[in-house]
């Protein structure tokens, strides 16, 4: 199939369909309205069902039970629609069912405002809801890789039996781009023996439960995620390196942000400043390790991490680094988008005081 | 009569519930018409937030444990999922009449083809005794320890009477099970319920009125006596609505 141009939340929506998501659910919140919108077109033509819900809350939960089941289902939302849906995804993580929630980021905290943001970083790799779970956590750059990892997120919720998040944010989810919808790589899924669809009389009543009211065996639970998660740890780190030969300054940046990085780069090279850019593609589980190694560099001097946001991702890329180079931020957030200019200057700025 | 015998609708645990609850009648009379319609092995369950929060363990049928008040949002995604299953409710008035206002609302409007069985005793059971939405007016509870001001919190909530007004809410009946006459009607009632499920007609709703002996400070007996003195003067047993196939 040719590339054809597609909205961010369109694609996603599509995306959905294609990675063989059934139901949705999901409340009106701008700005990723053109999900559930697609959505209520579409999913009826291809034997699936939509339904717009009372709340986020409601919806979230519609999601869990679908999801036990064993359907493959999905919700979108954005920042406060997301922190309404934070309950429900800590009982989703503790009942470890599978299901796709896409959260377009928009400027907080409150009401915030309805343009692009990365301050929900903490609240998608750190928690969010009440208790220890994780989700799995994928932050695409362009519509394209969107569309890919939408596909791709339905197969390692199966795979793990875990809540998968895409995190965008207002800028991916408005901007039109090519994209393809290629065919991705199937994982070998394990049988869905727990689902609740009915004993037929063949087998004993599944129970999904989240109640665990003694410590011990609640412990247990937790024990029982966390050696998932290790697992998770190991085989799901990704990110990408960018003109990483060499280079004097090493930007961390993630989604949208990385792409303005990478023109800052191109710029910076002209004027023979040699900057690379290590970029999570999956932010949880995140990739300690590249960075760390990175920060060993003899010819790596500083680290700049760029975010929409006061200062979230920053924390972990100081984590990796561990002291042994700087880790410097530049961020904008509640809506603003950081520009070139602003970005090259903080490098020159930082760069001047250390040369 | 044939002799008293156990349904398959329910596990051989043991209940949890306190001395003289009925919670345990009306978990039996569930399990009874899911056997007798042949429907357990097509039917999952979904369990509140309150005494019965363990009715996973009781019922013999497929189950989900739901977050506080969200139980018709999680039957509503079961069933969406699945067209075939039954799929009910059994939820206690803080859950259902509190927290989960909006989420019984929205699921009646939608039509959602689900059963809900709502516990009403009118008082927080689980945590211990605290007001209700449905806690009579006068009525002393631990977070209102004079009894319940009408001016102060307002008064009970009646979910039945709300619910008949929502068209596509087919099946509403209030019931209680303070003596055998009303038991047996309230069977009756909970299998019209799940017929109307079945039979693919709209949303049905069994509102059941329940004691609590240990949160009302009284013996099993006089809260049977100060269920039927007291809740059926507020809340009328009766039929609501019946849609004419299941009549």
């Amino acid at each position: 199939m040719a590339k054809e141009l597609w909205k961010g939340n369109e694609a996603i929506a599509e995306a959905a369909i294609r990675g063989g998501c059934e139901l949705f659910f999901g409340y009106p919140i701008t700005p990723q309205n053109e999900i559930p919108e697609y959505m209520s077109l579409r999913l009826p033509q291809v034997g699936g069902c939509f339904l717009q819900s009372e709340s986020e809350v409601a919806a979230i939960n519609m999601v869990y039970g679908a999801a036990g089941t064993g359907t493959r289902v999905m919700t979108s939302s954005s920042s406060p629609g997301i922190s309404l849906k934070a309950e429900g995804i800590s009982y989703i993580a503790a009942a470890e069912l599978p299901c796709v929630i896409v959260n377009i980021v928009r400027g907080g905290p409150g009401l915030g405002g309805i343009q692009p943001a990365q301050s929900d970083y903490f609240q998608a790799c750190k928690g969010g809801g009440h208790g220890d779970y994780r989700l799995i956590v994928l932050a695409p750059s362009s519509v394209q890789e969107a569309v890919d990892m939408v596909q791709e997120a339905f197969e390692l919720a199966d795979y793990y039996r875990n809540p998968v998040m895409i995190l965008g944010d207002g800028m991916l989810g408005q901007m039109m781009e090519a994209a393809e919808f290629k065919p991705i790589e199937k994982r070998e899924l394990p049988e869905k023996c727990w689902v609740t669809d009915g004993t037929k009389g063949r087998r004993k009543p599944n129970i999904i439960n989240t109640l665990y009211i003694d410590p011990e065996e609640c412990e247990q639970l937790n024990s029982h995620l966390f050696t998932k998660y290790k697992e998770i740890e190991k085989n799901e780190v990704r990110y990408e390196k960018y003109n990483m030969d060499d280079p004097e300054i090493v930007f961390i940046a993630y989604g949208t942000t990385a792409r303005i990085v990478k023109s800052v780069i191109n710029i910076l090279k002209n004027e023979g400043i040699n900057a690379g850019l290590i970029r999570p593609i999956n932010i949880w589980p995140y990739p300690y390790q590249v960075i760390s190694d990175a920060a060993k560099l003899p010819g790596v001097k500083v680290f700049l991490t760029v975010e929409m946001s006061m200062g979230q991702m920053v924390e972990d890329v100081e984590r990796a680094v561990k002291g042994v180079k700087p880790v410097h931020f530049y961020g904008r957030t509640g809506g603003m988008v950081p520009a070139l200019k602003d970005i090259i200057e903080e490098v020159k700025k930082i760069l001047g005081g250390i040369r | 009569m044939a002799g008293f015998k156990r349904t398959k609708g329910l596990t051989d645990n043991q209940f949890h519930y306190c001395p003289g609850c009925t919670h345990g009648i009306i978990h039996r009379l569930v399990a009874e018409v899911l056997e007798e319609l042949d429907s357990l092995g097509n039917t999952v369950g979904v369990a509140p937030v309150g005494c019965a929060v363990f009715a996973y363990n009781y019922f013999n049928c497929d189950m989900q444990e739901a977050a506080h008040g969200r139980a018709p949002a999680v039957a509503t995604g079961i069933k969406r999922a699945n067209k075939d299953l039954t799929v009910f409710t059994y939820q206690g008035d803080g859950d259902l009449a509190s927290i989960g206002t909006a989420e019984i609302v929205h699921a009646a409007m939608r039509g959602e083809k689900i059963t809900t069985i709502f516990v009403n005793n009118a008082i927080y059971g689980m945590t211990g005794g605290q007001m209700a939405p449905t806690t009579l007016v006068g009525q002393k509870a631990s977070t209102a320890p004079l009894g319940r001001d009408e001016d102060h919190c307002g008064q009970p909530i009646r979910v039945s009477e709300m619910l008949q007004t929502i068209p596509k809410a087919v099946f509403v009946e209030r019931v209680s099970v303070h003596d055998v006459k009303n038991i047996n009607k309230a069977k009756k009632a909970i299998k019209k319920a799940f017929q109307t499920q079945m039979e693919g007609k709209g949303f049905s709703l069994v509102e059941v009125l329940s004691t609590c002996p240990t949160n009302w400070g009284k013996t099993p007996v006089e809260s049977l006596k100060w269920l039927e003195e007291n809740m059926i003067p507020y809340y009328p047993v009766g039929n609501f609505r019946t849609p004419e196939e299941v009549k």
